[in-house]
């Protein structure tokens, strides 16, 4: 089973974000960079894939430099190669990011992608459909629980109220969701090891692209801060009973919201 | 150029979900700073007496995608009928619900018609003849204005976070021609829980924290019950194993936008409040008055969850008569 895992390096969600003097983007320094909570998932599930069925799992990743620290953690994690796609000073956009990774999946011969759901930092929910549909293969989201047999994948998925069931053949592109599995951690050994792993940095170029195939249709016009919400009413009361009455009146008073 | 704005309105098992007369309200007003009008597609299988309803919303052109092979939502099978229909009606913006399979949906769609997306939208408007949407990032710590250039834009709006305006002028219904190609993912299997109000389109939401102790959410089931709202969960609890991992709010679970918000024995971590800092009124019941959550929260009770709850689900039932 050759398996592709998708992967972005974002910041940890514990960050406090603050936008940056351009207005357009957000402050990096004393920020701490992780590899995407779902794309962990995505990570631990080929892995597991591999364990059952053998075969090699391929770590691809979007951004700078500094992104090979994501990969590293994916090769520390157990995967046996990465590559990098560096834009260098390109602005890319979720369409974009899909384009460079078909562009570099479309001579890989592959039976699954995995990916995470979203990324934690643009929120787009876009890069690993669109790319499903780049490479012309089915794609599933929201994947909970998956089963390989036959030449096919049957995924356990979370919809509004409830799941559902979808099979694909494969070629197909998965994208995980918080309940699939536990991703392991990089154990010491498979720290060192992975610093011995192949890893290679592609540029658009290499990848036959230009900067025109790569224009970015979404642009950020402007970063606000949410409205801050301020610290409210602690409601005070003689007894449990007089502070839920007094709550339960404000809300319909003050509030109007029962 | 044609100012059309195309809607997808998102039916499941025979009902409209309600963010599809949100967008469609949000479709209208878009419109009209446009100078176009609205038109609404359906897809599904055996759904044409659904199609009317959403004349009631504006919706000038009903178009009614019905297939068996539509009967339940499959993003290739969805793509496949909708690029055929953009190609013929040329929308300037399509817009649909954010919801699990309009995110989806939208994000095929950008791939196929090479179109700009803006997923998740709070806000929606018009600058210089280009859609501008305002949506979260960051886990919403950070709003961002994005700017959509070509044809068509592609806008997921969410849910909860538009006016609904009934409009009158109930639309043509029309039966819509469909090239569906070569199927490969099907559904075989779906399991709904019956009169679950689910976590992304309540009204109410009531969330219980690692200080619920255990698996035994009663007294949140019991207030959730009198509110009409659904129930959530901290990551912690859902660690924990009490609850699914489909019930967590935050940062890398559910993003909620109710109109109440009651979080009981939840600290407020940044990850949570990512997930639930855009509700209307935010309740706090903890029994720790350093907890960040009561800075955040509109009402404090500082208590223990399992004296507060059922008095104040006792009170609130007492109000609602
Ligand atoms: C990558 C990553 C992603 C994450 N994503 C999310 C996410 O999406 N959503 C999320 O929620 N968290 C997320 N977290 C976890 C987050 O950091 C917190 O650990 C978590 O939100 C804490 O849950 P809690 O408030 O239930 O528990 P705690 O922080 O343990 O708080 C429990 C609260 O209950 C109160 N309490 C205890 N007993 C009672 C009682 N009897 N009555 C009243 N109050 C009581 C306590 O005073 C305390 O404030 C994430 C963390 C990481 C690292
Ligand atoms: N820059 C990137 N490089 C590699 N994979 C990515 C990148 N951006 C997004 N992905 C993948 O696509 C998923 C969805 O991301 P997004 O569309 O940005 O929310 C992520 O969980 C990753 O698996």
């Amino acid at each position: 089973m050759e398996i592709l895992v998708l992967v972005k390096q974002v910041p940890a969600t514990e960050s406090m974000i603050a936008i940056a003097g351009d207005g357009v983007s957000i402050k990096t320094d004393g920020i701490k960079f992780v590899m995407n909570p779902y794309d962990e998932l995505a990570v631990e599930e080929a892995l597991k894939i591999r364990e059952a069925q053998g075969g090699t799992v391929t770590i691809l990743s979007v951004g700078p430099a500094k992104a090979a620290e994501a990969i590293r953690t994916g090769l520390a994690m157990g995967a046996d190669k990465g590559i990098l796609i560096d834009p260098g000073d390109l602005t890319i956009d979720g369409l974009g990011t899909a384009k460079l990774l078909a562009a570099a999946i479309k001579p890989l011969s592959y039976d699954l992608i995995v990916a995470g759901h979203r990324a934690v930092d643009d929120d787009n929910f876009q890069v690993a459909t669109a790319l499903a549909e780049l490479l012309a293969i089915p794609n599933i989201s929201m994947v909970i629980k998956q089963e390989l047999a036959d030449g096919k994948i049957r995924c356990l998925c979370t919809v509004e109220g409830g799941t559902k069931e979808v099979e694909a053949p494969l070629p197909v592109l998965i994208a995980a969701q918080r309940g699939l599995n536990d991703p392991r951690y990089a154990s010491l050994p498979g720290i060192m090891k992975a610093k011995k792993k192949p890893l290679e940095t592609k540029t658009p170029a290499d990848l036959g692209l230009a900067a025109a195939d790569l224009q970015p249709l979404v642009k950020v016009k402007a970063l606000k801060a949410p409205a801050e919400r301020k610290g409210g009413r602690l409601i005070e009361g003689d007894s449990v009973q007089a502070k839920a009455a007094q709550l339960a009146r404000l809300l319909r008073e003050e509030a109007k919201v029962i | 150029m044609t100012q059309q704005v195309l809607v997808i309105a998102e039916q499941v098992e025979g009902v409209f979900r309600k963010v599809t007369f949100e967008v469609l309200s949000a479709g209208r007003r878009l419109a009209g700073q446009l100078g176009g009008s609205v038109q609404a597609v359906v897809l599904g299988s055996g759904i044409e007496g659904l199609a009317a309803e959403l004349g009631q919303y504006g919706a000038e052109k009903i178009l009614v995608a019905d297939d068996p092979a539509l009967a339940d939502f499959t993003t290739e099978a969805y793509t496949n009928a909708l690029a055929g229909l953009v190609g013929q009606i040329q929308p300037a913006v399509i817009l649909l619900g954010a919801t699990t399979q309009g995110k989806d949906l939208g994000a095929r769609l950008s791939a196929r018609l090479n179109a700009a997306l803006a997923t998740d939208a709070v806000g929606l408007g018009v600058d210089a003849g280009q859609v501008v949407a305002t949506r979260p990032m960051y886990g919403g710590k950070v709003l961002a204005d994005v700017v959509l250039t070509g044809m068509p834009a592609i806008v997921s709006v969410r849910p909860n976070t538009q006016a609904i305006e009934a409009a009158a002028g109930a639309g043509a219904v029309e039966k819509a021609a469909l090239t569906l190609g070569d199927l490969r993912s099907k559904v075989v299997g779906k399991q709904f829980e019956s009169g679950k109000v689910d976590l992304t389109e309540a009204d109410a939401v009531v969330t219980g924290g690692r200080g619920m102790g255990g698996a035994d959410y009663s007294a949140v089931e019991a207030l959730a019950g009198v509110l009409g709202a659904a129930v959530g969960a901290s990551r912690s609890a859902v660690d924990e194993g009490w609850r699914p991992a489909s019930d967590q709010v935050g940062q890398t679970g559910k993003t909620v936008s109710p109109n109440l918000y009651v979080a009981c024995g939840v600290s407020g971590a940044i990850q949570h409040l990512a997930g639930m800092s855009s509700s209307k009124v935010i309740v706090a019941i903890n029994k720790d008055p350093e907890a960040p959550i009561i800075a955040k929260a509109d009402y404090a009770i500082v208590g223990d969850l399992f004296e507060v709850l059922p008095a104040l689900t006792e009170e609130i039932k007492k109000i609602k008569g």
